[in-house]
């Protein structure tokens, strides 16, 4: 499994992409995958990471998404963000096409 | 145009058919991710960071208008309205869901397309010469040899299951323009003494992690022995390659190992064995079949210059200027290429919306023979354009911001899909590749700058060529950061040569100031009419890494 997250990160989420379509989503605090970043369980301390990523390993989940993983998240201010340029992307669209992707969503819905 | 035969419908149809079914079963939870993911990879889908992707097989770099229209048609339909021409003269699709792609494979098996073994580690999408049959001075259209490769390896039982990836590129011109010496094998066709045509053959080029040149192993090898060769180089390969880690399973690797002259006895002891059976021997007759696809269009006599190009120069400078960077001469009188540069200032370089597919098309229906081809650098070739017919296409072209004037130019960048798409990059590639453009926007100070061939990679993986860019730039993630490291030197043509690193890398602030230190450095010591690449081979790496490091 791909390592995104560091040894010594605090703060965690998980993340997968959807079978049907490759959609990135998030495991939530209720083990649903939502497709926003805002909608992610964020666990605090490396155990915490550990059980949430064991949340997102159960076989029925393979049905439904690929290859969930843990990634690190940043706290600014009160707001958490990925802290990878890559997690960033992934959670937003390609930086190169604003019109695609979930900021192109967002955008709409705004 | 090569046209399938009923083989080659069965194979394609029956593939898309059994592909259907895997879908449906990894869908309904009968097959695993493990056990469909490697079904999915030999159909040319991927899982990238936002969707899945698909790569679609443009064997040799050759579409029909039909084709092609066939591509803007799944962009729009199954896709987000556009398609991205990769180096390996493949095109992908970025976004296309799963369950849909079997319907997508079976409207794109209508034109004779499909993705198989555009993944895996098998043979994949033979790639050849843009200019293939519209070029002076080839010795024969490298396309029919290729279509020939093509039909040997397609579901070739022994080699499905390679140690590594396998890729396979022709030319059949002195002037090498398909990075055959960065292939695994690389095959330039020859005529000897006699006047016999054959090839010369290259193996255990590449780049990736660790690059290599390709050393030659044949001088000459007759052209019914062709296959008897190649199966020859894939069988040693196949035994004795690594497979105990992917990082030194490319044939590259044990022919580094292995050292070229034991290479070359064990490809000749297999040759030998395969050669006497006579079991790959290719009939006369079946290469006359082949070859007849390719007869040349019907060119009409026409003078070797027109008037009416000479006044339209005359009247706009625009189109002066892209007749001058873009348009190169064809084998036939009254005729050129045209090439159509995918890399607008401060575009993708290689993506194409439908739209623009769409009039591309039209024009090669229109104006040149119905065909288009596709580059390794990322860009789209009109074979065979009547001299007075530049104009038309020239302001079609326009219309569709498909006329950029900077082929082989600064801003004609090589870029792969980098961290934007990529679930391998470690840094984004097209941002750069578009600042890249923007700083050197102005055409004047391109053509000053002369031909300079930037490629860009976001990652180690080397899809964006940069170890055989005249500059090359690798992205490289330092604790989930974007940094770039440059190289000078590399070619990709027939003096190949694989580029040196400056030193450490620059941050995404500094990156591009970088390259116009690398680009003032080359006009300040350039003497007469040195290009950058000549340039470089005559100072080495020093004067630019004083100033790019100077404190």
């Amino acid at each position: 499994m791909a390592q995104h997250s560091s040894k010594g990160a605090r703060f965690q989420a998980v993340t997968a992409n959807r079978l049907s379509d490759g959609e990135v989503v998030y495991l939530t605090p209720d083990n649903q995958w939502a497709e926003t970043f805002a909608a992610a369980d964020i666990t605090d301390g490396p155990e915490a990471g550990d059980a949430l990523l064991a949340r997102a390993l159960p076989a029925d989940f393979e049905l439904h998404v690929l290859e969930p993983y843990l990634f690190e998240v940043l706290q600014d201010a009160s707001h958490f963000k990925p802290a990878s340029v890559r997690e960033i992307i992934r959670a937003a669209g390609p930086t190169v096409r604003l019109d695609l992707g979930k900021q192109a969503d967002a955008k709409r819905e705004s | 145009m090569y046209r399938y035969d009923e083989f080659d419908h069965q194979l394609v149809g029956e593939r898309v058919k059994q592909f259907r079914g895997q879908v449906e079963r990894r869908v309904s939870g009968e097959l695993s991710e493990d056990a469909f993911k490697p079904l999915r990879l030999m159909n040319g889908v991927y899982l990238q960071l936002h969707a899945y992707m698909l790569r679609v097989a443009i064997p040799y770099g050759t579409l029909s208008s039909k084709q092609l229209r066939m591509q803007a048609h799944i962009a729009r339909k199954y896709d987000r309205g556009y398609g991205h021409f990769t180096t390996r003269q493949n095109i992908q699709f970025n976004w296309p869901a799963l369950n849909k792609i079997p319907d997508l494979l079976e409207e794109l098996a209508t034109v004779e397309m499909h993705a198989i073994q555009t993944s895996g580690n098998c043979i994949r999408n033979v790639t050849s010469d843009q200019y293939a049959a519209a070029i002076d001075g080839e010795v024969e259209d490298p396309r029919i040899i290729s279509e020939i490769i093509r039909q040997w390896s397609t579901f070739h039982p022994e080699f499905t299951y390679l140690p590594r990836k396998f890729k396979i590129a022709v030319t059949g011109h002195d002037n090498d323009r398909a990075a055959i010496k960065l292939h695994d094998i690389g095959i330039v066709i020859k005529q000897n003494e006699l006047g016999d045509v054959g090839y010369e053959i290259h193996v255990g080029g590449g780049q990736g992690r660790t690059p290599f040149i390709a050393k030659k192993m044949a001088d000459f090898v007759p052209k019914a022995q062709l296959l008897a060769y190649l199966e020859a180089v894939m069988r040693v390969y196949n035994m004795l390659g690594r497979r105990d880690n992917s990082y030194k399973a490319r044939i590259k690797i044990m022919v580094h190992e292995t050292g070229e002259v034991e290479m070359r006895r064990l490809i000749e002891a297999e040759f030998a064995k395969i050669d006497a059976s006579q079991m790959l021997a290719v009939p006369p007759a079946e290469i006359d079949r082949i070859s007849a696809y390719f007869a040349s269009p019907e060119f009409e006599t026409l003078p070797a210059s027109s008037d009416v190009l000479e006044a339209a120069k005359t009247r706009d400078a625009d189109f002066a200027r892209w007749v001058r960077a873009n348009v190169v001469a064809h084998k036939q009188d009254g005729y050129a290429i045209v090439n159509i540069s995918l890399k607008p200032i401060g575009g993708v370089p290689g993506d194409a919306s439908d739209v623009q597919m769409e009039a591309v098309a039209d024009l090669a229906e229109r104006y040149s023979f119905d065909e288009i081809r596709v580059t390794h650098e990322q860009n789209l070739v009109l074979p065979h354009i009547r001299l007075h017919d530049l104009k038309t296409v020239y302001d079609a072209l326009h219309a569709h911001d498909l006329a950029t004037a900077n082929l082989g130019l600064i801003s004609d960048t090589i870029a792969c899909p980098g961290l934007d798409y990529c679930n391998l990059a470690n840094a984004r590639s097209i941002p750069l590749a578009q600042e890249i453009s923007e700083r050197f926007a102005d055409l004047d100070r391109q053509y000053d700058i002369g031909e300079l061939k930037i490629k860009i990679s976001g990652c180690i993986n080397a899809c964006g060529h940069h170890h055989v860019g005249h500059i090359g730039i690798l992205g490289v993630d330092k604790k989930g950061t974007e940094f770039y490291q440059i190289s000078l030197g590399g070619s990709a043509d027939e003096n190949a040569s694989i580029g040196k690193i400056t030193g450490r890398a620059f941050t995404e602030e500094t990156i591009v100031d970088a390259i116009e230190t690398v680009v003032t450095t080359y006009t300040d010591v350039r003497e007469g009419g040195e290009r950058f690449i000549d340039t470089y081979r005559r100072v080495g790496l020093d004067p630019f890494k004083e100033r790019l490091y100077a404190e």
